[in-house]
């Protein structure tokens, strides 16, 4: 548990303003912004670079290839069986279950790789949360103790937030 | 902040009278809340429907799959048929909440959660044919590989086993798609539900809050999904229709199929979106999101892929005249003056002459019109698919083989049955899911700006 000070905010530039304040402040690492959509100001604010998503795509679509032009030519050598005079190990053939399988294999891989990397499932969410989150506002949680709480409060508070509140964590 | 200015712009185009984020939540969610008569009698109607589907289908399996009027030479009839169709249906889901993500179109986020829904159901439902069709049933999993007591494995050169891992595969990976885009949205449902509801949400929303990390990565994973599944679309339908192509049958035996499906798809499925949004639009009283743009946007995307089917017909006319091969000519005069003239008629008439209104701007723009022309473009592309199985197979090579199908109340029944198995997963989805994109939609809403609002005091006062 850790403690900290969030805002919600009605406007975005507010927001984003707030959370540039805090990076100058040197509370990089310690800020979890809120939004009801994805917003790339937000993103940009916090200085966020290339999502390592692209590597699970990437090594869950070239095992699909490989698996799916492993599993059929093993198959083919398994049981050799001549069918419609075509070859033992017919390549072109292949070609469809080895495509569907880099689809499959790459997809799943993406979805699994969004979940490790975002922490979801997560069954115990935290506590700083605040409905509106999901309809229109945007929230800002600084992660902080004593002074340093007070002062990430001066500079949220001086961005007009609706709501201010202290709470704890889970990290 | 400049593509902000483009953003608002956007949104003040497709959504004109959509002013806040949180009216988004309320509009969209209220949906959920208790249902009217007119669903539950819609409800009543298609769970009747099930009944027949189902009371039909054991029928088959009890009695044998005789019940149904397959025979030599037509092996393949209305089980074939309606599973091509529904395939097809599927696609303008995958078409709408994919490729036009990765074009950017502004006009998708508002029918694309309905469309991908639709994407999902259409695929269980035409899963459920060649399990119907080959009788049986309970030696499906033969398909599957897996190490059996004969030590023999599927022939992974046929296309129907390349069909069953596009199919599959395609069932899969839109169903994941349509949950993950659906999260966010169950996760405002969440905050606004209470009691059972609220607990069967916060289940299902896996815990999300929207923080700026969770956006990062989903924002990512999903533009690879939609990647992924752009050129998966694409192939399920060329795979389909090879089951067709790779056969030596006239009619069948063509390079243009794949492209010919694949458009045949788009259009249908398209033609079924607007079916299914125009009465979701009445009843919930969507007007504010499902805009006149919106459904010309939807038909012209027909009227496109229209010109491309109709292109394909012709042109398959063409090469067998051209061809000079009597059983290619034969079976294409077959087509169109024998037994089944009437299905084939029917087909160019509601694909290639129906869809020409689109032309014209004031039918784009009256939504009972378009309605209308949905429904005939549903029927022909179902007739579509019925004039290549069974016109094809009933005239082969030698006139001794020749033969005519008729289906059986069986088979009628079961293909009657699927619009309301499909429609009864349909209406749940309505009551269940977010039917609109809630995160989506804001995305193309102006944000909201302290330093305009003070701007537009100025500009009141």
């Amino acid at each position: 548990m850790s403690q900290g000070v969030l805002a919600s905010y009605e406007f975005l530039d507010s927001t984003v303003d707030a959370i540039e304040k805090l990076r100058k402040a040197g509370f990089d690492g310690q800020i979890t912004a809120y939004s009801p959509y994805p917003e790339h100001h937000i993103e940009h604010a916090l200085g966020y670079g290339q999502s390592p998503v692209r590597v699970w795509t990437l090594v869950g679509g070239l095992s699909g290839t490989a698996a799916g032009f492993g599993f059929t030519i093993f198959t083919s050598v398994d049981w050799p069986l001549v069918v419609g005079g075509k070859p033992i190990v017919g390549i072109p053939a292949y070609v469809p279950i080895a495509f569907e399988m880099t689809v499959l294999f790459g997809a799943l891989a993406t979805v699994i790789g969004l979940f490790v990397l975002s922490k979801i499932p997560n069954v115990k969410p935290s506590v700083v949360y605040d409905p509106e989150f999901s309809a229109g506002r945007y929230g800002v949680f600084v992660e902080a103790e004593g002074s340093r709480l007070q002062e990430a409060r001066r500079i949220m508070e001086a961005e007009e937030p609706i709501e201010m509140r202290e709470g704890a964590a889970d990290a | 902040m400049a593509t902000t200015q483009t953003r608002e712009e956007r949104g003040a185009l497709t959504h004109p009278d959509v002013h806040r984020l949180d009216d988004v939540n309320r509009d969209v969610l209220k949906m959920l809340s208790r249902p009217g008569k007119g669903w539950w009698a819609l409800f009543a109607m298609c769970l009747g429907g099930v009944g027949m589907f189902l009371g039909a289908w054991f029928w088959q399996i009890y009695a044998g799959v005789g019940v149904s009027g397959l025979m030599s030479p037509v092996g393949w009839g209305v089980y074939i048929t309606t599973f091509v169709f529904w395939v097809g249906i599927a696609h303008s889901g995958t078409l709408i909440s994919a490729i036009l993500f990765l074009f950017r179109a502004p006009w998708r986020q508002s029918i694309y959660r309905a469309a991908e829904a639709m994407t999902v159901f259409a695929v269980m439902t035409a899963g459920l044919f060649p399990l119907i069709h080959v009788g049986r049933v309970w030696h499906a999993y033969w398909l599957i590989p897996y190490p059996n007591s004969r030590f023999l494995w599927p022939n992974f050169k046929s296309p129907l086993v390349w069909d069953v891992f596009a199919v599959t595969t395609y069932f899969t990976v839109s169903a994941v798609f349509f949950y993950l885009g659906t999260i966010p949205d169950l996760a405002a449902a969440r905050d606004r539900a209470t009691g059972l509801r609220r607990k069967l949400y916060t289940i299902i929303a896996m815990g999300w809050q929207g923080t700026d990390r969770q956006w990062h990565h989903f924002g990512k994973a999903y533009i690879f999904l939609a990647a992924l599944a752009t050129p998966l679309v694409l192939s399920v339908h060329s795979v389909v229709s090879w089951d067709f192509a790779m056969g030596i049958v006239p009619g069948w035996h063509a390079t243009i199929f794949a492209p010919y499906f694949v458009a045949g798809a788009i259009f249908s499925g398209v033609a079924m979106v607007i079916t299914l949004t125009v009465p979701l639009r009445k009843i919930f009283g969507l007007e504010a999101y499902l805009t006149v743009k919106h459904f010309d946007a939807m038909a012209k995307l027909c009227l496109f892929t229209s010109l491309i089917v109709f292109y394909a017909y012709l042109s398959e006319f063409f090469l067998a005249w051209y061809s000079g091969e009597p059983p290619e000519r034969g079976m294409f005069w077959n087509r169109l003056f024998g037994t089944y003239w009437w299905a084939t008629w029917t087909m160019l008439v509601c694909n290639g002459v129906v869809p020409v209104m689109l032309w014209f701007k004031r039918v784009r723009h009256s939504i009972p019109a378009l309605f209308v022309i949905s429904i005939f473009v549903n029927i022909g592309m179902w007739f579509e698919r019925y004039v290549i199985v069974v016109t094809s197979l009933s005239h082969e090579y030698e006139p001794f083989a020749w033969g005519i199908y008729r289906p059986s109340v069986t088979e009628m029944m079961i293909m009657v049955g699927s619009f309301f198995w499909f429609g009864f997963w349909f209406l749940l989805f309505t009551r269940l899911l977010p039917p609109i994109a809630i995160q989506e939609l804001k995305e193309v809403l102006p944000a909201p700006m302290r330093k305009k609002k003070a701007h537009d005091a100025e500009a009141h006062a």
